[in-house]
């Protein structure tokens, strides 16, 4: 077993006890909610009349069902102003803090979380939301739970787990510019596969890891998920500080700061750590990364070949076929070329400020065909309010994208914003399964912001890196 | 303490009936329960929505799939591969197969979270090597009113005349063989101890 790691360290800071089941029964430092996976949690809560236990320590926002386009009330959308309604009910009755749209905080659970200051090093954060991994960025242990887990942390701030190991993946070298943290992630699921991670909590570390902004961290840890692992974390730095530091919350209490940063230091994995499993990658070698298939762990290099199905493990050959067969793509051919309908640049892993900027840099003087819907959904309110700011608005509205209001969008179609038939989609987001869109038939291609922006512009999927004004993150 | 602090809470010993086979592996959250089908603010009448868009095409017309035939309607033991419910953490999945008629799981792997959500709804996840697996797969095919008997306790399962061995998750086993799997009273019973880990965070402003 693993010793010394951040993991171990957080894991013990919030162990409570050990249940009769065997599994540990650990604090929750933050509960984030939202309208999909919360209201059947209140609901059973009130069936065995117990109350919420530290509405102080639960954070609420909406962003999986919220129009990005018109969010007048009563929303157009019946069952998505029903969810809103019931979700508006049930913070007011527990006295939970809310950041509705109205009140310019709000956005996806996990870009609001970070911008808030309260996800913090050495805490433990959970959330009815797989991709609650993503603050794991910030040295916190985070991990998405069901709606019966959020019953129990709602009751008692607890939840009942039982410890993994933890594998510590190294990024040592430099990427080169057009190859972004997203492609980091796609190349560990490519390698280690959609299962490869299950059991596991992922450490990320080395000199990419080093050198990456908490926005190209979070873009890492929000897909350990679909890796497998249901957490993945960065050891905190002076990165992780600086951000901290520039929030409202520590900039209103810069006393907590000095007071909270030894609780900090102290989580952080030792030199001699003990890891259950160590693999390397070197940043040097990877390209853009694009998906093939229908599952994250389907990618390729955009200059590689898309592998035949009889050349992988045989465990993985039926589902490729399958896969091939529902993109239309051939064994032998890149991705460079294949043609997209749609262009969506959103989601929790790849919707804040620096991934928009980064994005601008390739659309500005450049043109969306006629035939190519691209829209634009900030991960926040902050975000869409930081980027109008700057200037990015103007770049996407003046190249032909559509510029929306906060939320989940696109990346699993519970709103208006879906794949319309078997529409292509180069996307920003971080699940290609069938279906995710909202459409059985899309296509969706998992990539790079920058390369959402190339596809979004050439009308194909584009290595980024021949066209001018690439840059490196 | 409340009347619901002391409710019951079922052991799962065992769990009998016919199966279901579902093939292939990475079988995600997606396509157990669509997300528009997630706009509900309660889990009843999920059931109707599994596997919905293998079930039905565009025109809500029923397509081959093991969930739409007649001989296999009174299912509760579904058989699955690798990876089988992975993605979101959506509990709208099990709960969705549970209203369906699914008390339990046997597959190669389960992702972690799926597992999770099954525990916390009673629903043993029991795993097994590839081959045993397919032909479990097999033999529900070739007899989908024979009776399977999954053990949870011996980490058996026996049909068709065998018993095999397949595995529980240790925690899982314990939680279900001794009816503790339901967690919220289990945990709000050690209240003190709560405010105690509390009181030692840095980051916690107050114990309760």
């Amino acid at each position: 077993m693993s010793e010394g790691t951040l993991y171990d360290k957080v894991w013990e800071n919030h162990k409570v006890t050990t249940l009769p089941n065997g599994q540990d029964q650990l604090f929750v430092g933050l509960h984030l909610i939202h309208e999909v996976t919360s209201p059947q949690a209140f609901g059973m809560l009130q069936d065995r009349d117990l109350e919420v236990a530290r509405p102080d320590l639960t954070l609420a926002t909406v962003d999986h069902i919220v129009p990005t386009a018109d969010q007048s009330r009563p929303y157009t959308d019946g069952a998505a102003e029903e969810m809103m309604s019931e979700l508006e009910g049930n913070v007011r009755d527990a006295g939970i803090e809310f950041l509705s749209p109205e009140t310019g905080e709000q956005g996806i659970v996990h870009v609001i979380g970070p911008e808030q200051g309260v996800t913090q090093p050495g805490k433990t954060i959970v959330c009815g939301d797989s991709h609650t991994s993503t603050h794991g960025a910030f040295g916190a242990l985070a991990f998405g739970i069901g709606t019966s887990q959020i019953r129990d942390v709602l009751a008692t701030q607890t939840i009942a787990m039982e410890k993994q190991k933890v594998r510590k993946i190294e990024i040592d070298g430099e990427l080169e510019a057009g190859v972004e943290a997203k492609d980091i992630i796609l190349e560990i699921i490519r390698r280690l596969g959609t299962e490869g991670g299950v059991g596991y909590v992922y450490e990320y570390a080395g000199e990419a890891i080093d050198n990456l902004g908490m926005e190209g961290r979070m873009s890492i840890c929000n897909m350990s998920i679909e890796g497998g692992a249901r957490a993945g974390y960065v050891n905190p730095d002076e990165t992780t500080y600086e951000w901290l530091r520039e929030t409202d919350y520590f900039q209103e209490h810069p006393e907590k700061f000095d007071e909270l940063k030894p609780y900090w230091e102290s989580v952080r994995s030792d030199a001699d750590a003990e890891y259950d499993d160590v693999v390397t990658i070197d940043a040097d070698d990877l390209e853009p990364v694009v998906t093939w298939g229908t599952t994250p762990g389907q990618g390729v290099g955009i200059s590689e070949p898309i592998p035949a199905p009889e050349d992988l493990p045989p465990e993985k050959q039926e589902t490729a076929r399958r896969a091939q067969e529902h993109m239309r793509v051939e064994p032998g051919d890149t991705m460079a070329g294949y043609e997209i309908d749609v262009a969506f640049l959103g989601s929790c892993t790849n919707a804040r400020l620096p991934d928009l900027r980064r994005a601008a840099e390739i659309v500005e003087g450049r043109q969306v065909p006629d035939d190519v819907r691209a829209m634009v959904v900030p991960g926040s309110q902050r975000v869409q309010r930081a980027a109008a700011e700057e200037g990015l608005k103007d770049v996407f509205e003046a190249a032909g994208f559509d510029w929306r209001n906060a939320g989940c969008s696109m990346c699993l179609g519970m709103n208006e914003d879906q794949l319309e038939g078997d529409e292509a989609a180069a996307s920003s987001s971080n699940r290609n399964f069938i279906g995710r869109q909202g459409s059985k038939d899309g296509r969706t291609i998992l990539m790079n912001p920058q390369m959402v922006a190339a596809a979004a512009v050439t009308g194909e999927v584009t290595d980024v890196r021949e066209l001018e004004g690439v840059v490196s993150v | 303490m409340s009347d619901t602090d002391v409710t019951d809470i079922p052991e799962v010993e065992h769990v009998s009936g016919s199966g279901i086979p579902i093939s292939g592996n990475d079988i995600d959250t997606d396509q157990i329960i669509p997300a528009r089908f997630m706009k509900v603010v309660t889990f009843d009448g999920l059931g109707q929505y599994s596997f919905f868009d293998q079930r039905f095409d565009d025109d809500d017309n029923e397509q081959d799939h093991p969930m739409n035939e007649e001989r296999f309607r009174d299912a509760n033991i579904m058989v699955v591969n690798a990876n089988f419910g992975c993605g979101s953490s959506r509990e709208h999945a099990p709960q969705a197969l549970m209203r369906w008629g699914i008390d339990a799981f046997i597959g190669e792997s389960f992702a972690e979270i799926f597992a999770g959500n099954c525990l916390a709804l009673g629903m043993p996840t029991v795993t097994a090597d590839q081959e045993t697996v397919e032909a479990i797969q097999d033999f529900v095919e070739e007899n989908p009113d024979a009776e399977i008997d999954i053990d949870v306790a011996e980490e058996t399962v026996t049909y068709g005349g065998q018993t095999v061995d397949v595995t529980v998750d240790e925690g899982q086993r314990k939680a279900l063989v001794d009816g503790i799997w339901d967690t919220t009273a289990l945990m709000k019973a050690n209240q003190r101890a709560i405010s105690e880990t509390a009181r030692a965070l840095p980051y916690v402003e107050s114990a309760d």
